[in-house]
């Protein structure tokens, strides 16, 4: 279009006056882009580069080597092996299938693991590693470095895990090890991050579980920068982690192993308890089981076989189990009317066999009756008769008050699982939990520790530990961790009057030592050792009146899960005691022939610490002895052998 | 035509032109494209391949079609601006026909040797087409009601194609880009007023819209703009590109984190780091002060872009080089404002640095016309 100069100029002038409008706009907007970048890069610089390393560094977790378990001599009970395993990444292995078929000619691949590998590999990131094989041998790790080159993607890959060299000698006791559980991380508030590790063990039962927070140690980490879809690019740095402590406990391995061996096929249990600091020194429970079949996972059909064995290898007897404690519980009754007051030592009570009590007639065991008896005859031939009497001028709370006082019925603060506190009874308790006032043949019972009273093998060499000392002693079964000694709470004097104690102590020493005694079977010939202990036989099953009549019924004749339990408790040597010790055989008949002989025996093992002379045993028993110590010898000889093998 | 008049006596001719050419802006062009051509090399984590080189290949083909573009006469493209307009309309339609779906959206069409973005091409056909309408228009007639709805309809015709497409981010390009054009033309301040007053008011009826039936954006376009409102609502969701890039961006500081050291660009964090989000690759490998002279260099070219049109007497002339320094100031300005967390995401490529082809050659046939204008400018 044509325009005169005029208008030309005019147009020129407005474009540049709307243009330098504009340009200032745009200048300005520019600003504002500035000042953002300026708020962003410098003001906010800190933050945002803080996100960006909270984006790019992942922190992960270095599991720590569990402390190990050892005995009170250093041996071995728990420690931690190597482990191999066999990784595979998806991405690097390419053709998954192929290299899964040439992996499976070099190592014998389970086809259940196998499959659940496959579906883990198509689920997770191509670059996670998935394992396709576990505890596989060392030989069958080398022949897969060896072959590396045909087998890309595959890596051997060396993890800790529990190992118990001892089998089952410390199962109840140690307990043992597992993967993390939801039931684990309930526990928790806010559970260590370390559980998460795929992998960890935690301890499930025994030391292994109470324990756990020394054992466990703290965790490693390391920072590894990662990108978007988390794959790792490199690791930053790492900090090691802390092993956890090493526990000692109180046990004596090579006493436990003489304990297992002398119980045999029993269904049995032995505590040993050193009267210095309550340390235990063997605390056995058998049948036991292979804590190492747990940690590698036991077959349904193993685990079956455990759980239904009328045995229950599984249980815990020495504290998890409450027997009546039959006649062991005299010396309580004894004490607490001595204490109260109420008899004499050399008062007698004559005994016709039985006694009538409300009603009802209370039998001794000795259907003849013992005749006259004082203190000291009554517990050395375990007259109940005596005891009936007693329980009737005594009355029920003086017995419990005195029971607790001897550490029945109460809970001990050692780390083993499912530890029972025992029953004491009293009318309160009766009143509470069943509902009904307490009578008086409730205390005629209680008295000869049968009816409601319940012990376990603890408490009983707790009891007896406190009768021979007058301490209050409790069981200590931690004895260090990591070099540092667990303090001990106890042992101070209880107050209890100590010509009364010394009365208790004689008359036990009788049981053992006296020709009338029920245990002079199972004495100590060796002068210095001599034993004071007590036998019981608490009854599983009530006597039926129909069964009096036809005459009580010999345990012999009896199938073998309705005979009595035998129980024996003593301490020894009688001059200077240094140990308590409590047996119970479940369903062995009377306590001086099936418990008696077991714990004098076990009795000699710790007192000499290893193999006793055998002039120190009544000369009948001397062949069997020296039999059990030939075959023990045996057995250590060749598990000696087969460590050397291992290692 | 009037224009041979004044305008053959002294422009320069034959090879005199190149000397003539606007140089300082060429060097501007290229020093802005290699910030671009590091940057892709860069993100490839120190490698030619697959982007730096294609783009160094594109941006040498660009500079020759601009030299191309340069020594035609402007007038010879102010008589094609109408052909340039139709062209770029019946592409737009042949989009909405024929284009490929690409990201739930027709843009292209694939031509074969090349995918051709005609909403592109459109920026760039409707700044020519308005620069002759107002060229052609008498003075005096620019704010009449009826002068002034005619370039309406020549600014809606493709908004609402591209709308269509859907592309509002291009959409809302061109009706900027046509507005401003109109501004510059002279047209009375009422009407602007009047727009911008009726703006605020479709704005708060498109807010309204939302849920009913006659919802006037996709649900994608307003979740876009409630993670552009807060970002930390969904930080692993919608919101996660936006606060990623930011994270770039910030973590860069005041010098960056070294070449090809950034982390979030170099880890994957960062999304689209070769094309809408360039710019946070580079704040975050050279901070503030990268960041900072990448706008001064924009900022260069806009300045040139202005005294080359206050220097040109040519009504068409200086509309149209103004036009397409606005353009260009659109471009940087909506991308940066997205990056940097001020705007929605709405995928407008950083110009001449983010890798793509279609873009980078419009441009540099639009700095083709600005060089064209400068060297036949009256004297």
């Amino acid at each position: 279009m044509r325009r005169s100069p005029r208008e030309t100029a005019e147009s020129a002038r407005r474009i540049s006056r709307r243009g330098l409008i504009l340009g200032g706009a745009q200048l300005g907007f520019v600003g504002l882009l500035a000042g953002r970048m300026n708020y962003m890069q410098v003001e906010q610089a800190d933050t945002f580069r803080l996100l960006a390393e909270e984006n790019r560094i992942n922190i992960r977790l270095i599991p720590p080597a569990r402390g190990r378990i050892v005995d009170r001599n250093g041996r071995i009970i728990a420690e931690n092996e190597p482990t191999y395993r066999i990784t595979m990444v998806r991405e690097d292995a390419g053709d998954v299938q192929k290299v899964i078929g040439r992996l499976s000619m070099l190592v014998e691949l389970d086809e259940d693991d196998l499959n659940r590998a496959l579906a883990e590999m198509q689920r997770t990131a191509p670059f996670f590693p998935v394992t396709v094989a576990d505890r596989v041998s060392w030989e069958d790790i080398s022949r897969v470095a060896v072959n590396a080159p045909a087998l890309p993607g595959v890596t051997p890959e060396v993890g800790l895990s529990r190992i118990y060299p001892m089998n089952d000698l410390f199962a109840h006791v140690a307990g043992y090890v597992g993967p993390v559980s939801e039931r684990d991380l309930s526990r928790y508030e806010d559970p260590p991050p370390l559980l998460r590790i795929p992998r960890f063990q935690v301890g499930k039962v025994g030391v292994e579980a109470k324990a756990e927070e020394m054992l466990r140690g703290q965790a490693g980490a390391k920072r590894v920068e990662v990108n978007a879809v988390g794959r790792v690019m490199r690791e930053l740095d790492r900090r090691e982690g802390e092993a956890g402590g090493d526990v000692q406990l109180t046990v004596d391995a090579e006493l436990q192993d003489f304990v297992k061996a002398r119980l045999g096929e029993e269904s049995a249990s032995v505590v040993v308890m050193d009267l210095e600091k309550g340390d235990l020194l063997a605390i056995a429970s058998a049948p036991s089981y292979d804590p190492n079949e747990f940690v590698r996972g036991i077959s349904v059909p193993d685990y079956a076989s455990l759980r239904d064995n009328d045995r229950r290898p599984l249980a815990s007897k020495t504290v998890q189990d409450a027997y009546p404690p039959g006649s062991t519980f005299k010396m309580v009754t004894a004490l607490a009317a001595m204490d109260a007051g109420l008899v004499a030592p050399d008062e007698t009570v004559y005994c016709p066999g039985h006694m009538e009590v409300g009603g009802r007639k209370f039998h001794c065991w000795k259907r003849a009756g013992h005749g006259h008896m004082n203190l000291e005859q009554s517990l050395r031939e375990s007259c109940d008769v005596y005891y009936y009497d007693l329980a009737l001028k005594v009355g029920i709370e003086n017995i419990a008050k005195m029971s607790r006082r001897l550490g029945l019925g109460t809970d001990y603060d050692i780390p083993m699982s499912a530890v029972s506190s025992g029953l004491i009874p009293d009318k309160a308790w009766k009143k509470r939990e069943r509902g009904s006032d307490w009578v008086i043949g409730d205390t005629v019972n209680a008295s000869i520790g049968q009816g409601f009273v319940l012990t376990s093998p603890l408490h009983l060499a707790v009891m007896t530990a406190r009768l021979a000392t007058g301490r209050s002693i409790t069981p200590r079964l931690i004895k260090s961790v990591d070099g540092i000694e667990t303090p001990w709470r106890g042992g101070s004097d209880m107050g209890l009057n100590d010509s009364h104690l010394k009365q208790i102590a004689r008359a036990m020493y009788a049981v053992s030592n006296s020709r009338r005694g029920t245990a002079y079977g199972s004495r100590i010939i060796a002068d210095t050792m001599r034993m004071a202990g007590k036998t019981g036989t608490s009854q599983v099953r009530n006597i039926t009146a129909a069964e009096r009549a036809r005459g009580v019924t010999r345990n012999d004749d009896l199938p073998w899960e309705r005979r009595d339990h035998a129980l024996f408790v003593n301490f020894a040597p009688f001059d200077n005691p240094t140990i308590a010790v409590a047996v119970v055989v479940e369903h062995g008949g009377g306590g001086s022939t099936a418990a008696a002989p077991i714990a004098r025996d076990v009795t000699l093992q710790a007192l000499y610490g290893g193999l006793p002379p055998l002039d120190a045993y009544p000369s009948k028993d001397r062949s069997r002895i020296r039999a059990l110590h030939d075959r023990l010898a045996r057995e250590k000889r060749a598990r000696e052998a087969e460590g050397n093998d291992r290692a | 035509m009037s224009y041979l008049e004044y305008n053959t006596k002294t422009a320069p001719t034959g090879w005199r032109k190149v000397l003539h050419l606007n140089w300082p802006l060429v060097v501007l062009l290229t020093a802005v494209a290699s910030v671009g051509f590091l940057m892709l090399y860069s993100v490839a984590g120190g490698s030619f391949s697959p982007w730096a080189e294609p783009q160094m290949k594109r941006y040498a083909l660009g500079l020759a079609i601009m030299f191309l573009v340069a020594m035609v006469p402007i007038w010879f493209w102010r008589n094609m601006a109408f052909v340039a307009y139709l062209v770029g309309l019946a592409l737009l339609l042949a989009v909405e026909f024929f284009g490929s779906v690409g990201m739930g959206a027709q843009r292209w069409i694939d031509l074969g040797f090349m995918r051709l973005q005609p909403s592109e091409l459109m920026k760039i056909s409707m700044v020519m087409m308005l620069a002759a309408y107002y060229d052609w228009l008498p003075l005096k007639k620019t704010s009449r009601p009826l002068w002034v709805l005619l370039p309406i309809v020549l600014i809606l015709l493709p908004t609402g194609l591209v709308i269509s497409q859907p592309d509002l981010g291009t959409a809302i390009l061109l009706l900027t880009a046509g507005g401003l054009m109109m501004f510059l033309a002279g047209v009375h301040w009422a009407y602007f007023a009047t727009v911008i007053a009726g703006g605020a008011a479709g704005i708060w009826a498109v807010f309204q819209s939302r849920g009913t039936d006659w919802q006037l954006l996709k649900d994608y376009q307003f979740r876009r703009i409630d993670t552009f409102l807060d970002p930390s609502s969904d930080p692993l969701g919608a919101g996660y590109h936006i606060t990623q890039a930011k994270i770039a961006m910030g973590s860069g500081g005041w010098t960056g984190r070294g070449f090809m050291q950034g982390t979030q660009s170099r880890l994957n964090f960062l999304p689209e780091k070769h094309t809408d989000f360039i710019f946070n690759t580079l704040a975050e490998e050279f901070g503030f002060v990268g960041g900072i002279s990448l706008l001064v260099l924009y900022v260069l070219v806009l300045v040139f872009c202005i005294f080359a049109a206050i220097q040109n007497k040519d009504r068409f002339s200086s509309l149209l080089i103004l036009g397409i320094g606005l353009t260009f100031f659109l471009f940087f300005a909506v991308n940066m404002s997205m990056v940097m967390g001020l705007a929605p995401v709405v995928g407008v490529p950083l110009p001449l640095v983010s890798y793509g082809g279609s873009a980078m050659l419009v441009l540099m046939v639009a700095f083709g016309l600005v060089q064209s204008a400068h060297i036949h400018r009256h004297r």
